[in-house]
């Protein structure tokens, strides 16, 4: 109350002040910086939750035999390494992206709605303290995979209504943040920043807030049928009630493949910011970027049932989907022909950023191939539910969606610390998470074209040498981590200064770097003018 | 000491049985080519798509690596100023819909011959229980149920101490395979009688839900006896990698044999009291 007080005559008086003293800057924060600050470390947290239960994952699948975990565990591992890190490390970090990024690229003095903003946070403590409670409830964590799949989600122990209301928590969350990028974008830009003038970061983040607010009440009905299906005996989903289990995968991958876009879109976003400033030439092609954004966005909504083709679809229902999915690759084709032709004849240097943007261009790129071979229907039989799909979204999520969040973190930290990061250490953590994430997740290809089926905890010993190599992998690129953790951490305690423009390269371009690093509490105060 | 131990034994044994292409196939990262005409239409079009992206990635990732190097900051390079090419980006978006029209074509038409599962020879009816299936031959009045075969069984439990190594097809043999006789094609009525399983058998190419409530349709032609192992393809529950498919493929006099047997024995008809009570409910279901 004090806080919003002070806020409030902050702005009339026009004094600048700064934050607040002690934890309550923290747990009342109205300020998009500081809240920012709040997403990412929490995500980074949540980074280290996910990452250890796949690493729980990775030591059983070590060796053929079970030696470490009951299988009921290995499921509840799965499971809730997706949903943490899905919705736990690399959402949250996007929104926080977002939160600090949006009002300094648009010349906004804060986000439109700073208090919906503390409570979109705070309620994501709780959300994540409830899921991970689970793992201590009679029956443990939901062991049904992300998907959550009735009638099998429908065995969740004591879990099921915590892992409904987690759900429910983190799409309001997700949908508040998103009314918030929607609101600031719309409303809040400099004079003279016309929407084809926006940073690209900012177009792709208004894309995906779209795109959040279509899809997470989709999962919240999803999941609350589940729930009345538990306990208030409907039958959306129970065949022995004349309902539908396949209505559920429906209904889960309509939110579920925009889904995949929100968790990507924003990183296309960074990359297109990175690769211009340290190629020291403009982006090639912005107005194809951003329709080819929207392009994207448009086609997420058409091509679900493309996670469902075993569930026995009508011949022209397969057909529809495979030919929808394949036309993806065309908007997602020329984004990549953009920032190669943006290299182009540019003058390059590798900054820990720009490795890690280049190592999104070749990885994500595998992982976009490996999505093609996928939308082939009849390949995709003999590929669906296979470790050749947990390869595919690895491949994307990880160096495409995780690399980008990385790069970004490495690209504006000495705007929003002020200080530089040991460059030496960053680029060490950056050939280290290249090479492990190709040691992790290229052999899993392998093992899935061979057959072995994802979600199992035990194995033939026919695909025992490959998970060997994958879980070595897994090991080296998780405790390369460690050292990101290191970097971070060093960079906001000090370090040499850093100067506002960051990079020495001519560019960046963009009205972040118009500002002092750090940038002052409250910034563009009076809004700049863009030309 | 034991995992050392285990890794050296592994990759001796992956160097001598690979140039003999064994059963065991260490170190295999390619789908196999199969036994049937639908695996073989879907192998070639996964290696069809596989060389297109191979092409596409060496034009993509050549540009790439020719810029980083070519065009390099410390050689003192100058940047261009260029921002689009309205000509270049209708030729990079006219290519690849070209290329996607010419892969869709082949995929459309196998995906036609995999629905057709018209003039089948043998129905069998397929239900996935947790964590088992049972095979019911429609108009033979066959039926039982198939599960982990016992040695594999004892080696999975957490903390055996027996070596899965030591286990004859660890994982992927059962105590009653399903048999079906070579040449004929089978038609495959999948469904399930708890949660959503999926039968697949990789050297057939196909795979495909087993879903309360529903009865779907595979169908496959096997041209060589053999045995061919699979798993169930869709997370189940706890026993999820317990529960494999083992499909024997013999010549038509030994299938007819085995038929025989199957139906004039006193053990299967027990079997099949026990079977038709368990199966009472999903069969209702999938009436509907």
């Amino acid at each position: 109350m004090a806080h919003a007080h002070d806020a409030h005559a902050a702005h009339d008086h026009h004094d600048d002040h700064g934050p607040a003293k002690g934890i309550g800057r923290w747990l009342f924060a109205t300020n998009h910086k500081d809240i920012g600050t709040l997403y990412m470390l929490f995500s980074l947290l949540m980074f280290f939750v996910g990452g250890t239960m796949a690493l729980v994952i990775r030591a059983e699948l070590f060796q053929p035999g079970m030696q470490l975990v009951d299988p009921m565990f290995f499921n509840q591992m799965t499971t809730m390494h997706a949903l943490i890190m899905i919705f736990g490390a690399v959402m949250p970090a996007f929104v926080g992206l977002a939160n600090w990024m949006i009002p300094l690229q648009v010349g906004a003095p804060d986000m439109a709605l700073p208090r919906m903003n503390n409570f979109s946070f705070w309620i994501l403590p709780f959300a994540f303290t409830m899921l991970i409670g689970t793992l201590f409830v009679p029956g443990g964590a939901p062991a049904g995979g992300w998907t959550m799949y009735p009638p099998l989600s429908q065995q969740t122990g004591e879990a099921f209504p915590m892992l409904i209301f987690a759900v429910h928590l983190m799409g309001a969350s997700s949908i508040m943040g998103a009314i918030n990028v929607i609101v600031t974008i719309m409303n809040m830009r400099a004079p003279g920043m016309s929407l084809l003038k926006m940073p690209i970061f900012v177009w792709t983040w208004l894309i995906t807030a779209y795109l959040l607010i279509a899809v997470m009440p989709v999962l919240a009905g999803a999941v609350t049928m589940l729930l009345t299906d538990h306990y208030f005996g409907t039958t959306f989903f129970e065949a022995a009630g004349g309902g539908d289990p396949v209505m559920f995968q429906h209904i889960f991958w309509f939110f579920g493949h925009p889904e995949v876009y929100i968790m990507i879109l924003p990183a296309f976003g960074i990359v297109s910011e990175i690769i211009p400033t340290f190629s020291r030439k403009p982006l090639f092609g912005y107005d194809a970027m951003v329709y080819a954004t929207a392009s994207i966005a448009f086609l997420s909504f058409i091509v679900w049932a493309h996670h469902m083709f075993t569930v026995g679809m009508p011949l022209a229902g397969q057909m529809f989907f495979m030919l929808a999915t394949m036309l993806i690759a065309v908007p997602t084709g020329v984004k990549v022909f953009n920032w190669t032709a943006t290299m182009f004849k540019g003058s390059i240097s590798f900054e820990p950023p720009m490795l890690f943007a280049i190592s999104f261009l070749f990885l994500f790129t595998i992982g976009g191939f490996s999505g093609l071979m996928l939308a082939i229907v009849p390949a995709d039989f003999q590929y669906h539910d296979t470790y050749f799909v947990v390869a595919h979204f690895h491949y994307v999520l990880v160096p495409g969606a995780v690399f980008s969040l990385m790069a970004a973190a490495y690209y504006w930290l000495p705007k929003w610390t002020g200080h530089m990061y040991n460059m030496k250490l960053a680029k060490a953590h950056f050939w280290l998470s290249t090479i492990f994430v190709n040691v992790l997740f290229f052999p899993q290809h392998f093992l899935g074209l061979a057959g072995m089926p994802r979600r199992i905890p035990d194995y033939s010993t026919q695909f025992a040498d490959w998970n060997m190599i994958s879980s070595i992998g897994a090991f080296g690129f998780g405790l390369s981590q460690l050292l990101f953790v290191y970097v971070i951490v060093a960079c906001i305690r000090g370090g040499e200064k850093a100067s506002d423009k960051v990079w020495d390269s001519g560019r960046p371009h963009g009205l972040e770097w118009t500002l002092s690093s750090p940038p002052p509490y409250h910034s563009f105060e009076t809004a700049p003018e863009v030309k | 000491m034991k995992i050392v131990k285990y890794a050296a034994a592994g990759s001796l044994a992956a160097a001598a049985l690979l140039p003999t292409g064994a059963a065991l196939a260490a170190w295999e990262i390619n789908m196999p080519v199969g036994v049937t005409e639908l695996s073989r239409d879907i192998h070639g079009l996964h290696m069809m798509i596989f060389w297109i992206c191979v092409l596409i990635a060496i034009a993509v990732f050549g540009m790439m690596i020719y810029s980083i190097v070519k065009f390099r900051h410390s050689q003192g390079a100058v940047p261009a100023t260029f921002d689009h090419s309205t000509k270049a980006e209708i030729v990079w978006t006219i290519i690849p819909v070209a290329i996607l029209v010419g892969m869709a074509i082949p995929a459309a038409a196998t995906l036609v011959k995999i629905e057709d599962t018209r003039d089948s020879t043998l129905t069998i009816k397929v239900t996935g229980y947790q964590w088992k299936w049972h095979y019911d031959y429609l108009d033979q009045k066959v039926s039982f149920f198939s599960t982990l075969s016992r040695d594999s069984d004892a080696a999975r439990q957490t903390g055996s101490g027996i070596d899965p190594n030591s286990v004859e097809n660890y994982l992927l043999s059962v105590d009653k395979p399903l048999v079906v006789p070579v040449g004929a094609k089978v038609r495959v009525l999948l469904t399930s009688n708890d949660v959503i399983h999926a039968w697949w058998v990789p050297a057939f190419g196909m795979k495909k839900d087993a879903i309360p409530g529903f009865v779907n349709e595979l169908w496959f032609r096997a041209d060589e006896p053999g045995t061919y192992r699979g798993q169930c393809a869709e997370l189940c529950g706890r026993d999820h990698a317990f529960m494999p498919v083992v499909v024997e493929v013999k010549p038509q006099a030994e299938y007819d044999s085995w038929l025989a047997e199957q139906q004039g024995g006193a053990a299967p008809a027990a079997a099949q009291a026990q079977t038709v009570e368990n199966a009472a409910p999903a069969t209702a279901a999938a009436a509907e």
